[in-house]
């Protein structure tokens, strides 16, 4: 396989342990293609978030390399990553929004750290928010908002800025099940409209139907399974990733 | 079910990237905290402590420096003789050599009635009954300092004419006093070395506690692309913020303390105790106190949210 896809995020060989704690993931090795669509499954425990943490850049790996869009992780200088951080989407388990800040300027921080101008901020922001149907909460503060709509300003926040990677943990937990499609619409959007690759950790068995074209990764005890052949190159016929990705 | 909606228009191919804000800008991505905490009130009354403790030491300088100017060129030369007449005669003879010295710019002999009334209180009426021998004493002024090459020299010269004259320079008497003043100076150096210590020691705490505070925030701004200089801006402001105001309190406490100070000693009506004003100069360096204490602060939070962000990936 070549290492010259530019979008494209590469483990290899990855291991993470917490201080001196055995192994919560072990010999991770995966490649994600721009533009799929990957669930990321597991029971509670399984190592979901700490995978994920290192796919939004929250956590290096104790051992192995990570390569995204291009960059060594490993080798390149701390100063890049905040470069790197900004082509990314993340939606939190726990939201993590800033309490003190209303649903429209907590949206809205993507694009105001990346410095867009703010006439598009304000015009961004606010179709978002009506687009996720919180248009009339926009200056309520989240403590303010119930757990589904502080979610949906979350989901809202991390894909303003188009993302070259949606990385979202958990994004319909807290959500009714006809938000939780509009929300995964959201998503798929994004994945076939901008090309976003989009990893969502869930549980929720039903969710991985809505995607048809989605690949599966399962994770169980810090190992990483493949059932759709979605780790293996060339992907597995029928499955999603979708040509032009570079691979070659 | 709509479609998704307009994004802000993803930049072209070869498109400048848009300017990142930074500093100010930087710092308006978030809102200002309000000032609750302690750390305004504790900077303010470190900040009055550093500018009464200087203006001490600075007064002290002062009060040496006009005390030693007076007398740096000044000399007493003592006649001791219990005769009377002989004293007389002899005090003619110095002040007649020491008229003719060259550098010699003024020399009085200072009148017994003037000894006298020196010593009363000391001696009581014992001064004037004349059962007690008081030396004549001259005054003597040189156009340079009275070195104790100098002193020497005059001795010489005097002694020739007198034998048994003291020759002393004025500065002495004081010496035993600029040593005292020096050491209080150095006292009230190290008094605001050791506040401004207590100083950085307390905005680091109330740094480190800000931080602590927004930790999550500053993950989140952290994980969503914030550089370490855009983060770093945002708590910077805060922290000058409530060190600005515990700053300007502080000065406006320890200034009004000094001046007050200033009156009360300025009603003794001392010669010496006026010697020890401030002078502008002195003004200029208890204004440049609390920027001090704020660039301080500034720089201590700068350090403890650069160490803070260390720790993050």
């Amino acid at each position: 396989m070549s290492d010259n896809l530019a979008g494209h995020v590469k483990f290899d060989n990855v291991g993470l342990r917490y201080g001196t704690d055995p192994e919560v993931l072990s010999n991770l090795s995966f490649t994600l293609y721009p533009g799929s669509f990957y669930f990321l499954t597991g029971a509670s425990g399984a190592g979901k978030t700490s995978l994920l943490k290192m796919l939004y850049l929250a956590q290096a790996p104790s051992r192995g390399a990570i390569r995204m869009f291009g960059q060594d992780l490993v080798t390149m200088p701390r100063s890049r990553l905040p470069e790197l951080r900004r082509r990314l989407g993340v939606v939190f388990q726990n939201f993590r929004l800033v309490p003190y800040l209303t649903a429209f300027d907590n949206v809205a921080l993507p694009l105001r750290l990346a410095g867009t101008e703010e006439k598009k901020v304000q015009r961004a922001v606010g179709d978002m928010l009506d687009w996720v149907g919180l248009a009339h909460r926009a200056h309520a503060v989240p403590p303010s908002l119930s757990g589904g709509e502080q979610q949906r300003v979350a989901i809202a926040r991390a894909v303003i800025a188009r993302p070259r990677m949606l990385i979202a943990d958990e994004p319909t937990g807290n959500v009714d099940p006809d938000m939780a499609l509009k929300l995964l619409r959201l998503f798929e959007a994004l994945n076939n409209r901008v090309g976003t690759t989009v990893v969502v950790a869930t549980h929720d068995v039903h969710l991985l139907k809505k995607v048809p074209d989605s690949l599966i990764m399962r994770l169980h005890k810090g190992h990483l399974s493949d059932p759709t052949g979605a780790l293996r190159y060339p992907p597995r016929p029928g499955g999603s990733t979708p040509s032009g990705s570079g691979a070659t | 079910m709509s479609s998704l909606p307009p994004l802000p228009a993803e930049a072209e191919e070869g498109d400048p990237a848009p300017e990142r804000p930074r500093g100010r800008a930087a710092a308006r991505l978030l809102p200002p905290q309000r000032l609750t905490g302690p750390v305004p009130w504790v900077i303010a009354i470190l900040i009055a402590l550093v500018v009464i403790t200087a203006a001490g030491g600075l007064a002290l300088r002062n009060l040496g420096a006009a005390a030693s100017a007076g007398l740096s060129s000044a000399l007493s030369v003592q006649v001791i003789e219990p005769n009377p007449d002989l004293r007389g005669e002899r005090t003619a003879a110095a002040v007649k050599v020491l008229t003719a010295l060259p550098g010699v710019t003024a020399v009085r002999a200072v009148p017994e009635a003037e000894l006298v009334a020196m010593l009363e209180p000391w001696l009581g009426a014992g001064a004037s009954s004349g059962d007690v021998p008081i030396p004549a004493l001259i005054d003597v002024e040189l156009a340079g300092s009275a070195g104790p090459a100098e002193v020497a020299r005059i001795a010489a010269a005097v002694q020739t004419a007198v034998p048994g004259a003291r020759v002393d320079a004025q500065g002495d008497f004081l010496r035993p006093v600029n040593a005292a003043l020096a050491a209080l100076q150095w006292l009230a150096l190290a008094l605001v070395a050791l506040v401004a210590l207590a100083t950085a020691a307390a905005v680091w705490l109330a740094a480190r506690n800000a931080f602590a505070g927004a930790r999550d925030t500053v993950e989140i701004m952290h994980l969503l692309g914030a550089s370490q200089r855009q983060i770093t801006a945002v708590f910077l402001r805060d922290v000058l913020r409530e060190a600005l105001a515990g700053a300007a309190l502080g000065a406006g406490l320890g200034v009004g303390a000094v001046w007050l100070l200033g009156q009360q000693f300025a009603q003794l009506g001392s010669g010496m105790v006026s010697g020890g004003g401030l002078m502008l100069a002195d003004w200029l360096v208890i204004g440049a106190v609390p920027l001090a204490g704020v660039l301080l602060a500034g720089l201590t939070a700068r350090i403890t949210i650069a160490l803070a962000l260390r720790d993050m990936l």
